[in-house]
């Protein structure tokens, strides 16, 4: 500031405002995230009133649910939480391509366009198997409202009341159901928006290491979904 | 780290304001803060008539139980039957009254019209964060509010069980008799919750990153102040109002069981999660209306507010506090003592901050050169009615007092002092002062003066009455009082309460015309009619598209009331440049600023 009129009278000058230091998108996208740890509180907090809240206990882990093909699923969700970390360096590293012809690199020193679609790919992936295990779940008996009549699970039920909680099965069935399945309209959400950067942004090479906000952004919204279904499988499918 | 990733958006939309827009764009799919602001304005207000005449007919039904309502004739037999209310109707009419006086009238005309408005031009800068997510908002929260209003108009009736929606009666169809109704309300509830997430994330993003140079935190208005916490409190409360009602949803569509009893659920567990949403609810409706009256207070009192940090600090100290006392609704639902008795200490502390508020108030006013015009008169109003609401308020915090007048009209005498004494006064003091900036005139001061003072005598003549019978035991939704013995005796004052929220409903028909008829015919407004320094009166009225050409800077706090610096004025805005002030540096560009 020049101010060769300066004098002792004048006031001290009052900094200007630095905000948050980061930029409106991503601010943004933090509230909103706290906004969204606050709703699945609201599922996640109602789920151990009403588990521990029951007379009798609930199914056995496994009983039911298919743990080593949701495992599987974890490790695509993880592994498209990898490969967005690796679309985000390689934009800030200025790597806009899918994949370098050059003798010797590797697919660690692919671009933008190739870590992005591994990303959509792992996300829908995660997707598809969950839609496909509600599809055999329901198939096996087990329904929002309980364990369907005349099931193969009724009957495992009937012959083994504790494995199956036979006592608890409609709470069973709507707590996972509601979870899992916020928990996926979240990922579908967030593939969604990864698919229109993609086909509006990263193919046309609107991303450069000076400006990569939409990834970053979306890296925040993708990696907390992450950090939701960690939490939720372990609460759900493994204790 | 770069220049590029720090541009602000906000040099968009400024861009923005010189291309020519079509009506539709400029008027109806609007992105300009202050469009959708005035937008909320007609909608809520709309929805507050609605409120309005619900109230009516529920005032009709308890001061005149059994006789003919005039005008009843037009509804259809499922709610009158020879002109007289059903008692299905009469549980649909309190439930609708109380819905859409807090989500869809109070609610959105504080925080939809004024958060809107107000926090860009307060903080001197060109629009919202995010003016397409804003546009989203107000189109979500309008879609809400016609959910809930499609209510009545399916086959059984609107949505019953009262606004709190307590299960098991909400999850089941065959215990509430309404299976539409219900369900629309829970999907209009999560409608408007995303609808408010959004609005409130541009709030936050706005007030944090895109404050004017020189608007330093404690040079922000306690308006703004009160709209920043309210929008945090949003943020973290209405997520689990939307989970609940999901949950309650599906307990009516597909057939979980959340909330039912019978089949394992728990009904207590949705009081839970909707009185923790719910009284940081409470807060989200008076604590911008205690920030606007702190502005208009220290504006009719020139002089500067008394204990401004004090005030900061009490807002947030109510914010925080709001979040631990939800169990205070639950003492008679069956609760170990020890937590009500937790409850009860925290929501005791509560009025520490809201007495600083009050002593602050009236710090202000005290030797001030008053100036009695329509907004003070209203703001004086608040801050009377709001001290007995909160004095009621430690009436039900007190466990053993709390016990006999649970669930009575006593309740809905202390929820009224607060809604209507509090923040609908606010908004009468709200609406004129902030009238000019959105369209360029005044309200008449004459017909609000007579506004203010028949709403103060006939609202005290409603509410007050209902302490007295809710203390002599008359019930909070009761469909008929004289069926009780004990009841009986006191009908004369149902009655005078009835012909008293008649008037009441009447003389708002003062207020409405006089905002009618001011859109077109009012005086035009000087630039800053009402002396005051806020950084929004350093534009034109109305304002125009995009604020300011250049952001402005800002030279001092918001409340220079009688400052000896202002010369022969006796205020002194913050957006004037003495000779003594420099400009703010310009903001570092932080490291790291990814």
């Amino acid at each position: 500031m020049q101010t060769t009129t300066m004098t002792d009278a004048m006031r001290p000058p009052v900094p200007a405002e630095p905000g948050a230091g980061v930029y409106s998108n991503k601010l943004g996208m933090w509230v909103f995230l706290a906004s969204d740890v606050m709703f699945f509180t609201a599922l996640i907090g109602s789920y151990i009133v009403l588990r521990f809240g029951m007379a009798t206990s609930w199914a056995r882990p496994g009983a039911v649910l298919n743990v080593p093909l949701t495992g599987l699923n974890t490790f695509l969700l993880i592994c498209s939480s990898v490969s967005m970390v690796k679309a985000y360096a390689a934009i800030a590293d200025g790597k806009k391509y899918f994949l370098r012809k050059v003798p010797g690199k590797t697919l660690q020193d692919g671009g933008l366009k190739f870590w992005m679609l591994i990303t959509i790919i792992c996300g829908a992936g995660f997707v598809g198997v969950q839609v496909f295990e509600y599809i055999k779940l329901v198939g096996h008996g087990f329904t929002p409202t309980g364990y369907r009549e005349g099931s193969v699970l009724a009957e495992h039920a009937l012959a083994d009341p504790v494995k199956y909680g036979a006592g608890v099965a409609g709470m069973y069935g709507s707590t996972f159901f509601t979870m899992t399945g916020f928990h996926g309209f979240h990922v579908t959400c967030g593939v969604i928006s990864m698919l229109y950067l993609y086909f509006t942004k990263v193919l046309p090479e609107k991303y450069s290491p000076q400006d990569y906000r939409g990834i970053e952004v979306i890296g925040l919204y993708w990696h907390f979904v992450d950090l939701v279904w960690i939490i939720l499988f372990t609460i759900v499918y493994l204790i | 780290m770069t220049s590029v990733a720090h541009a602000k958006p906000a040099g968009g939309a400024h861009d923005a304001h010189h291309a020519p827009m079509s009506f539709w764009r400029k008027y109806i799919f609007s992105t300009d803060h202050k469009i959708i602001g005035i937008q909320f304005l007609f909608v809520s207000l709309f929805f507050l008539l609605v409120g309005g005449l619900l109230a009516m007919q529920i005032r009709w039904q308890l001061g005149f139980p059994g006789k003919p309502m005039p005008g009843g004739g037009i509804l259809p037999e499922s709610m009158v039957s020879g002109g007289v209310i059903l008692p299905e109707y009469y549980i649909q009419l309190v439930t609708m009254h109380g819905t859409f006086m807090v989500f869809f009238a109070i609610m959105p005309l504080l925080v939809g019209v004024y958060a809107n408005f107000l926090i860009p031009l307060k903080i001197g800068t060109h629009d919202m964060a995010f003016p397409r997510i804003n546009m989203w908002s107000f189109w979500l929260a309008l879609l809400a509010g016609l959910i809930m209003l499609a209510g009545f108009f399916v086959p059984d009736g609107a949505a019953r069980c009262g606004w709190t929606m307590y299960a098991p009666c909400s999850a089941r169809p065959d215990l509430s008799g309404a299976t539409y109704s219900q369900q629309l309300w829970s999907i209009s509830i999560v409608v408007l919750g995303l609808s408010s997430v959004m609005g409130s994330v541009n709030y936050i993003t706005t007030i944090i990153n895109h404050r004017a140079p020189g608007m330093t935190w404690f040079r922000m208005p306690l308006s703004v102040w009160a709209l920043f916490i309210t929008a945090i409190l949003a943020v973290l409360a209405l997520p689990v109002l939307q989970g609940a009602a999901i949950m309650l949803l599906f307990d009516q569509t597909i057939g979980t069981h959340f909330f039912d009893p019978g089949a394992g659920g728990q009904p207590l567990l949705w009081q839970h999660l909707f009185w923790f949403f719910g009284h940081p609810e409470v807060y989200i409706l008076i604590l911008p209306a205690m920030g606007m009256v702190s502005d208009i207070i220290a504006n009719g009192s020139r002089k500067p507010i008394f204990g401004y940090h004090s005030m900061v600090f009490a807002i947030i100290g109510i914010a925080f506090l709001g979040w631990i006392v939800w169990g205070h609704h639950m003492f008679m639902s069956g609760m170990n003592p020890t937590l009500g008795s937790t409850f009860m200490v925290s929501t005791l502390l509560i009025a520490v901050p809201s007495a600083v508020k009050v002593f602050n108030w009236m710090g202000t006013m005290w030797r001030g050169n008053l100036r009695f015009h329509v907004p003070m008169l209203n703001a004086i109003g608040f801050v009377s009615m709001f001290t007995i609401g909160g004095l009621s308020g430690i009436f039900m915090a007190a466990t053993p007092v709390d016990i006999p007048i649970h669930d009575t009209q006593f309740i809905v005498a202390h929820l009224h002092y607060v809604l209507f004494g509090g923040s609908l006064f606010a908004l009468f003091a709200a609406i004129p002062y902030w009238y000019p900036k959105m369209f360029g005139r005044m309200m008449s001061e004459r017909i609000g003066k007579l506004h203010f003072f028949l709403t103060f005598i006939f609202y005290n003549m409603t509410f007050f009455p209902m302490h007295i019978i809710g203390m002599g035991g008359q019930m909070r939704r009761i469909y008929d009082p004289t069926i009780y013995d004990f009841l009986k005796p006191q009908q004369p004052i149902n009655e005078f309460i009835s012909y008293s929220a008649f008037a009441l409903f009447a003389v708002q028909i003062l207020f409405a015309f006089n905002f009618l008829w001011s859109l077109k015919f009012g005086k035009k407004a000087p630039q800053n009619p009402w002396e005051d320094n806020g950084m929004e009166w350093s534009l034109p009225n109305p304002a125009p598209h995009g604020n300011w050409d250049k952001t402005p800077n800002v030279y001092r706090g918001p409340y220079e009331f009688s400052a000896p610096e202002a010369g022969d004025k006796d205020y002194l805005p913050q957006y004037v440049k003495l000779p003594t002030d420099r400009d703010p540096i310009p903001a570092p560009l932080s490291a790291g600023g990814h």
